[in-house]
């Protein structure tokens, strides 16, 4: 098995698409010469060329947009919305237009469009390159809402949102693009819905998205020396929601935790607490507890961004809660 | 790209046919602001009467396989763009049979085969995918050209600035028709703009501009050929400023409380295209009144059609969300 980090995970499923359909085409800011603010996309303006690997101006309405009316034409684009934050200035074209126009048309048009963003703290860039704005999007009916947490899934994943016929909303996190991780030889299309279970476990199952994938499963290591048995599940895509491998989880371990990095509050783990508590409400032996960072806009100086923040620590604490074990 | 035929102008025969359409047009929101009035057609209204000689001008000169995006007033684009007034109106009676099978209504008709891809309800939405479209048929090579209609009122929109920027900066095979009424809503040129001559904000991107009287059709018609030959033959985006004027309120139940009546009235005298076309074809009394009394049979046929149409299930809504 091949080992390739996230960042090259991303590049190899959009340049292996590339490469097998015209279709396929990539566009956004500083993508061609610079590979992307984050190099995701590196090299791929050499493969293959300035009209498929397209800069466009600082402009995400309209390449936002553009990218819509080009796969309402039968194109497969994917638009690199450079930072989450920035989705805010594309989310017209995204909410009202993207994800509505199968609907208000009565079935008469498909949108197989893919919004790549990236976002996420833990490197100080202050409030308006770190947030996490997932719950906007699965808000949204028409949208799919992709998040992956390892170099397998975002690969596997990142396929099936190019091949679906729908507008996918595809976060990656800006502090995962290093990490490594091996993957299959020939690109496994994982399908869209589907949870994975990272780690199995008998006392508390943890649901966790991104970047708390890895601080939960380091929480979960820590759980168990003493002696609590976490099982860590990344449902990967949030909309739609992998309701039943959760509730499964749950009637097994009779506890849960949600951790995600965007703020708790109103965030997407109170509609997998609300799922849970409603699907699963027998089977509970705690509250079910919510990580998530704290209600406030990310703040610059590295003390205050790391408390607010949560960390494999924030996890471990919950999972305590839910055992009631004194910390 | 194909080489595309040059025909600029319509003969006679074409002019009686344009004629017939614009009244058709006309005749039937006329029809949707009765039926509205009389409490059968849900939702709000947004009649284009006034504005006939640029949706049929433009419609007409387009080219099989090319798409256009119409704005909240698009009942006419849509019969211009050749949907049946029927499927037209059984929309706006929210029936399975209409051109968007009820979901979408009168801000959202469809008709993907005709090559209508959407009405937008949000001011300059529809621009981007406008260039968007246009991009798609460039980078397939193909000889189509995507049209988007918009008002004044959009020129101030972001979506406007972006993606006229990214159609000239990228010569795409797009057509930007604005359809200059001088009213955004109840809010007149001089309140919403700072410059009278909006073309100069096409220029300021570098894209070829074109105007034209946008009361007489045959000019609108000439004007958009023209663009759309440029467009199609890779030049690159035009933008056809077309000076039109609205009959009516916003919407219907507008009091235009904002509007002064006696402008209104002069040019509802003066500036209706389908008396202008009508007058310089010479026709007579007796000729308009046969084709009157035609269209009308049409557009009460559609209201027969529409009224006889199926609702659709209440549980039907749960349908269309994913392909």
């Amino acid at each position: 098995m091949p080992e390739l980090s996230y960042r090259e995970a991303v590049r190899d499923a959009l340049s292996q698409a590339m490469r097998q359909d015209n279709d396929v085409f990539i566009m956004g800011e500083d993508i061609a010469e610079m590979g992307g603010s984050m190099g995701v996309t590196a090299g791929m303006v050499d493969e293959f060329g300035p009209e498929r690997v397209r800069n466009t101006p600082i402009s995400e309405m309209a390449l936002a947009g553009a990218a819509i009316g080009a796969a309402v034409q039968g194109m497969r684009p994917v638009a690199e919305i450079m930072y989450e934050d920035f989705m805010t200035l594309a989310s017209e074209q995204i909410v009202n237009q993207a994800a509505k126009h199968r609907y208000m048309s009565g079935g008469q048009i498909k949108v197989p469009v893919v919004f790549r963003t990236q976002g996420g703290a833990g490197w100080s860039p202050g409030a308006q390159h770190a947030q996490q704005l997932e719950a906007w999007f699965v808000h949204i009916p028409g949208l799919k809402v992709v998040f992956p947490s390892t170099p397998e899934d975002v690969r596997g994943l990142l396929w099936s949102s190019i091949y679906d016929d729908n507008p996918v909303v595809f976060f990656e996190h800006r502090t995962l693009y290093g990490i490594k991780g091996d993957v299959p030889e020939e690109i496994e299309p994982i399908p869209i819905g589907k949870a994975r279970v990272h780690r199995e476990g008998e006392d508390v199952t943890v649901i966790a998205t991104g970047r708390m994938v890895h601080e939960s499963l380091a929480a979960a290591a820590e759980a168990e020396k003493e002696g609590i048995s976490v099982e860590v599940v990344d449902p990967r895509t949030l909309q739609p929601l992998d309701e039943e491998t959760l509730v499964a989880s749950v009637k097994k371990t009779n506890r849960a935790v949600v951790a995600h990095e965007a703020v708790t509050r109103m965030g997407f783990g109170a509609e997998v607490a609300a799922v849970l508590q409603y699907k699963a409400f027998d089977w509970l032996d705690a509250p079910i507890e919510r990580v998530g960072a704290r209600f406030t806009p990310i703040p610059f100086a590295p003390v205050m961004e790391s408390f607010v923040i949560p960390h494999a620590s924030t996890v471990l604490e919950a999972v305590y809660r839910t055992v009631n074990k004194k910390t | 790209m194909a080489k595309v035929e040059a025909k600029t102008t319509l003969a006679k025969g074409d002019l009686q046919d344009v004629l017939r359409e614009m009244l058709l047009i006309r005749r039937f929101e006329e029809k949707v602001e009765e039926r509205f009035r009389a409490g059968e057609l849900p939702g709000f209204l947004h009649v284009a009467i006034g504005q006939e000689a640029c949706a049929v001008g433009v419609c007409r000169a387009l080219e099989e396989g090319d798409v256009i995006a119409s704005t909240h007033r698009a009942h006419g684009h849509t019969l211009a763009k050749g949907t049946h007034p029927n499927e037209l109106m059984a929309e706006l009676y929210g029936k399975q049979e209409g051109c968007s099978h009820g979901y979408g209504g009168s801000m959202h008709l469809y008709d993907v085969e005709r090559g209508n891809i959407g009405a937008n309800a949000v001011v300059g939405g529809g621009l981007p995918q406008i260039t968007g479209a246009a991009l798609a048929f460039q980078m397939r090579g193909e000889p189509r050209v995507a049209v988007a209609f918009f008002g004044d009122g959009a020129t101030n929109i972001g979506t406007f600035h972006e993606a006229l920027n990214l159609a000239q900066l990228w010569k795409v095979p797009a057509v930007f028709v604005l359809e200059d009424n001088k009213w955004a809503e109840s809010t007149p040129e001089l309140q919403h703009s700072p410059i009278r001559d909006l073309s100069d904000r096409a220029k300021a991107f570098g894209m070829k501009t074109m105007k034209v009287d946008g009361q007489d059709v045959e000019a609108v018609y000439k004007t958009a050929r023209q663009a759309l030959e440029y467009a199609r033959s890779g030049k690159g985006p035009v933008f056809v400023h077309v000076d039109c004027v609205r009959l009516h309120g916003h919407y219907i139940g507008d009091p235009q409380v904002y509007r002064d009546k006696d402008e209104a009235r002069k040019l509802a005298e003066t500036r209706d295209p389908i008396t202008l076309l009508r007058t310089k074809l010479g026709v007579s009394d007796e000729d308009f009144e046969e084709m009157d009394a035609e269209v009308t049979e049409i557009v009460e046929a559609s209201v027969e059609f529409s009224k006889n149409g199926t609702d659709p299930a209440p549980e039907d809504a749960l349908k269309n969300v994913y392909a």
